[in-house]
């Protein structure tokens, strides 16, 4: 319950002072994003199968951030930014379709 | 997670429990922080996507390359403008060009129709008045007169006699012929001279467009044509004017085999 309202605060916050992107953190904001659905997503799975543990949740989540952030980084260094953030942005897609099904078989047993 | 409700089944009650606990612990707070912190990232990402366009998102390899081909497309939309506005310049100063050249045209074909005889012409001259009281002035006298006319500068000449019949009755100059490079004097057959086929008869009168001065002295050299039409029996009247109208006119003739060769 407390996570939820705190993403409805988060939004909340971001449609009321629809700050602008700082041109350094363009680049990362949108697979951070990505990155950081896939980890809830993860936690929303673990939590039906009984398995959730915040402290996993709080490592996973800021470590797919950083990861994420970095490859994209390490990417736009080689010159290969944009493919990387496509291959990141792809492979998390994979896992949260995954974890969706997961969540999916749990919720409906189908 | 804290969504459970509190009379969830079995296996999970350890965990309910905990996550039950009233007092809230400080993973939880971070784990609400990294939701708001999610929320927060995930609307700030759409505004800034929806707010700036496709540009914001793009990266630099590709803005610099969307750069070139803008440059690229200035380039050629501005040779594109240079050369529309050459052409332009052309058409502009190529109308200005027609029209001078029309200008021009009119004025040639006034020059030329005063040579040709199919326009009026007035300017200074003099009318000369040839008597021939004894039938002796033919067509060879007049024909020397025009010569020396000519010579003397005479730009626009006719010859008239006294109107007779046949004369066609819109003439501008009834009984007049202008005259031109192929103006013929045959003698008439009971006196008179026929010029240009119409049949003049004494006294001739020439209007003469040209400079009255060197005319009147022209005609009056020794041997010239007072003389001559004197030795003919016959008197020259000259009068000068300061405007005179040469207004006998011929008709447009379009040559049948001559083509402008340019």
């Amino acid at each position: 319950m407390i996570p939820a309202l705190a993403l409805i605060v988060g939004v909340v916050l971001g449609l009321a002072f629809e700050p602008t992107v700082p041109a350094a953190l363009q680049p990362y904001l949108p697979i951070a994003v990505v990155a950081a659905l896939d980890a809830v997503f993860g936690a929303v799975r673990a939590q039906l199968e009984g398995i959730f543990d915040d402290r996993v949740f709080v490592v996973s989540f800021v470590s797919n951030v950083l990861v994420a952030g970095l490859v994209v980084f390490l990417g736009d260094q080689l010159g290969v930014g944009g493919q990387l953030s496509t291959g990141v942005v792809v492979v998390l897609g994979i896992r949260i379709f995954s974890n969706a099904a997961a969540i999916r078989r749990r919720v409906f047993h189908a | 997670m804290s969504a459970e409700p509190p009379d969830a089944p079995g296996p999970d009650q350890p965990l309910v429990r905990r996550l039950l606990t009233p007092r809230l612990r400080r993973v939880d707070l971070a784990v609400a922080a990294l939701l708001a912190v999610l929320g927060f990232a995930a609307v700030v990402q759409v505004r800034s996507t929806q707010a700036d366009g496709p540009l914001a998102t793009a990266r630099q390899e590709d803005l610099v390359q969307i750069l070139d081909e803008l440059a690229n497309r200035n380039d050629r939309l501005r040779a594109e403008v240079g050369a529309l506005e050459r052409t332009r310049q052309e058409l502009t100063s190529g109308t200005g060009t027609n029209e001078a050249a029309l200008a021009e045209a009119r004025r040639r074909s006034q020059l030329l129709g005063v040579l040709a005889g199919t326009v009026a012409a007035r300017g200074p001259g003099l009318g000369i008045t040839i008597t021939d009281p004894k039938g002796q002035v033919t067509g060879d006298v007049l024909l020397g007169a025009l010569e020396e006319l000519r010579a003397a500068g005479a730009e626009a000449v006719q010859i008239q006699g006294p109107a007779v019949l046949g004369d066609p009755p819109s003439s501008r100059a009834p009984g007049a012929v202008r005259v031109v490079a192929s103006t013929s004097f045959v003698n008439g057959d009971d006196g008179g001279v026929v010029v240009d086929g119409m049949l003049l008869r004494p006294p001739y009168r020439f209007t003469v467009i040209g400079d009255p001065n060197t005319i009147e002295t022209a005609l009056g050299i020794p041997g010239g044509v007072l003389d001559t039409v004197e030795q003919s029996g016959g008197r020259v009247v000259v009068v000068q004017g300061q405007d005179v109208l040469v207004g006998a006119l011929r008709a447009t003739t379009t040559p049948r085999y001559a083509r402008p060769a340019s």
